[in-house]
Formats: structure tokens, C-alpha cells, sequence
């Protein structure tokens, strides 16, 4: 596992209260129960801290699952 | 010493109601002002004055334009970088602008909507994200009295006053369950630049209005705002105080 997605996981399983292993490609917003829209907010912040950047609020709204996340932060340099 | 240890955010800081919230926060202990608004020069005279009043590195300047998206979020990746938290953000920028109805261009609409409402939304949404994680913060949004009362001849601006009525509520719903507190200030007439370009035949009436019998002082707004962002007002969200002389009962 990369740095990038071992950041990326903690951040997931910190917000939202999931064990790192429980993180997945499909771990998505309608289908985690801890994934509402406060926790989204949390979650961007958490990403915005653990990687030094700022996401776009498109890219806020576009990101729907912990895929998504990875595929976002590639465009933004991130090697994951 | 109500703001201290706080790193506090005021838009618009340059003059008026914005330098002189800068101001009420440095003698009240906070541990970083950042100051913003689009030009340096005006900048650096408040950053002096902030200074004066306390240590040196406390004033911070961070220029920012807030009719653009981009250059909030340039500011705000400058303040998440350099003070790694945000305890309060003061949403002052704005701009105002007249016409009667039959005059209102697009243009207009178009600059005072991006300036006043976009900004305070995006600039809502930003500070959250830092403010969420701390599970703490206070916001303060500058409305006007005028956003509740009307006027002629501010059709679009009165608008967009309104709005950060209603978005300062609908925040402080959203949010007080994260622990942070969204209030607002509504002015009414303030010694500002703002009110420069009244007729002096204005001047009289507009006085005979206000119960307390004067124009206010930007100060007096600046100490309802600091109120507002301590933590003295920690059972206070979703309110829009009046700070007008009795001019809106």
C-alpha cells in the first residue's frame, strides 16, 4: 500500500469510524450509515490536512466513495 | 481578554467595521488576526495599527479579492497553512451599490450577489471544514439593517443582506451540533465609507430615525461582533443582532 492510500484510509477510518480495513473502493455515501453530509465536510477536511491541499468544491461534490477520492487526488498530484 | 489564544479571520479588514473589529480583536488577547481584503496598502495600515496594540507577529495579511472563488481559496489555503486552525471568522467584506429599480443592470447584480452572498457562502463552507475537525469555531456574518427593513433604491443589495440573513440561520442550524456558532450583525447607519455619499438633506432624517439620536461608530459594531465570536456568547447561534441605535425595533 502506497503512503498516499494508507493517509487516504486513515482519514476514511477516522471520520467515519471505520477500522482501515474496512475501507474499500466501494465504501461510498449511500452505503455507509456514518456518511452524512456533516461527516462529508469532516471527511474533506481530514483529506485537505493529511495531503496539504485544498479540494475544489466540485470535487467535494463529486466525491461519493473512497475510489472516487483516489481517482480526485491523482488530479491533484497525489500518487496513490 | 475575550479572544485569546484565538486566531481570528476578518474579511474586509482594510477600513470601516472590518480594521476596527481587527483592532477590538488584538486588545482582547487574540493570538493571530488575519486580515484581508484586496489591497495591500490598506492592509498594511491596519496590520501596524493591530500591531501597536500587541506583539508583532500577531497581524497577518492575506490578500483577497471576494468577488473570486479562486482567490478565496487561495486565501484560505494561505491561513490553513500558516495558522493550522481558525477559531473565528468574521465574513465583513461587502459592497454596496444604488439604483432604482428601472436602473439595475446585470452587471450589477452579477458583482454585489458574487460579493456579498457567494463569498460569505464559500467562506462559510471553508471555515467549517477547518472548524468541524476542531469541533469548535465561531462565525459572524456583517448583514444590515437594511436587510430586514428595505430601502429604496438598494433593491439588489438589500437582497443580497437578506441572504446572509437567511444563511447565517440556516449555518447555525447546520452546525451547532458540531460545537460551532454562527450569529450575525446587522448595522444600522455607521460612520463608515459607506455612508459618505449621503445628501446632506439625508443626514437629518436619517438621524431623527434612530432612537438613540446619532450615527454609529464602527467601534461599537466591532465589540458586538468580538461579543458574538467569544466564547461569553456560547449559548448564542442563529441570531442576527441589531446594532443600530434603536433604529429597527
Amino acid at each position: 500500500m502506497s503512503e498516499g492510500e494508507y493517509k487516504l484510509r486513515a482519514a476514511f477510518g477516522e471520520v467515519l469510524s471505520l477500522r482501515p480495513d474496512q475501507v474499500t473502493d466501494e465504501t461510498s455515501y449511500g452505503t455507509t450509515k456514518s456518511w452524512d453530509s456533516i461527516a462529508h465536510m469532516a471527511l474533506i477536511a481530514a483529506i485537505d490536512t493529511s495531503f496539504d491541499l485544498t479540494m475544489d468544491t466540485d470535487d467535494l461534490l463529486e466525491m461519493d466513495s473512497y475510489g472516487k477520492a483516489k481517482e480526485i487526488l491523482r488530479r491533484y498530484g497525489v500518487k496513490i | 481578554m475575550l479572544l485569546a489564544n484565538k486566531v481570528v479571520w476578518i474579511t474586509g479588514a482594510s477600513r470601516g467595521i472590518g480594521r476596527a473589529t481587527a483592532l477590538e480583536a488584538a486588545k482582547n488577547g487574540a493570538a493571530t488576526v488575519v486580515l484581508s481584503a484586496r489591497s495591500q496598502q490598506a492592509l498594511a495600515e491596519t496590520a501596524e495599527e493591530v500591531r501597536a496594540i500587541s506583539r508583532n507577529e500577531l497581524a497577518q495579511i492575506v490578500l483577497m479579492d471576494v468577488s473570486d472563488p479562486q482567490s478565496i481559496k487561495a486565501a484560505f489555503n494561505e491561513v490553513r497553512k500558516s495558522c493550522k486552525r481558525l477559531d473565528v471568522l468574521v465574513n465583513n467584506a461587502g459592497v454596496l451599490k444604488q439604483a432604482l429599480i428601472g436602473m439595475i443592470s446585470g452587471a450589477q447584480i452579477d458583482e454585489v450577489m458574487r460579493t456579498n452572498v457567494y463569498s460569505v457562502v464559500l467562506l462559510i463552507q471553508y471555515a467549517a471544514r477547518v472548524m468541524l475537525r476542531q469541533k469548535s469555531g465561531a462565525i459572524v456574518n456583517v448583514t444590515s439593517i437594511l436587510g430586514r427593513t428595505g430601502n429604496e433604491g438598494n433593491l439588489v443589495y438589500v437582497a443580497s443582506k437578506a441572504a446572509v440573513i437567511g444563511a447565517t440561520k440556516s449555518a447555525a442550524r447546520e452546525l451547532a451540533a458540531h460545537g460551532i456558532r454562527v450569529n450575525a450583525v446587522a448595522p444600522g447607519v455607521i460612520k463608515t465609507d459607506m455612508i459618505a455619499n449621503i445628501p446632506a438633506e439625508r443626514i437629518q432624517a436619517l438621524q431623527n430615525s434612530i432612537k438613540l439620536g446619532r450615527f454609529g461608530e464602527p467601534e461599537e459594531v466591532a465589540r458586538v461582533i468580538v461579543f458574538l465570536a467569544s466564547d461569553l456568547a456560547s449559548y448564542v447561534t442563529g441570531q442576527i443582532v441589531g446594532v443600530d441605535g434603536g433604529m429597527w425595533i
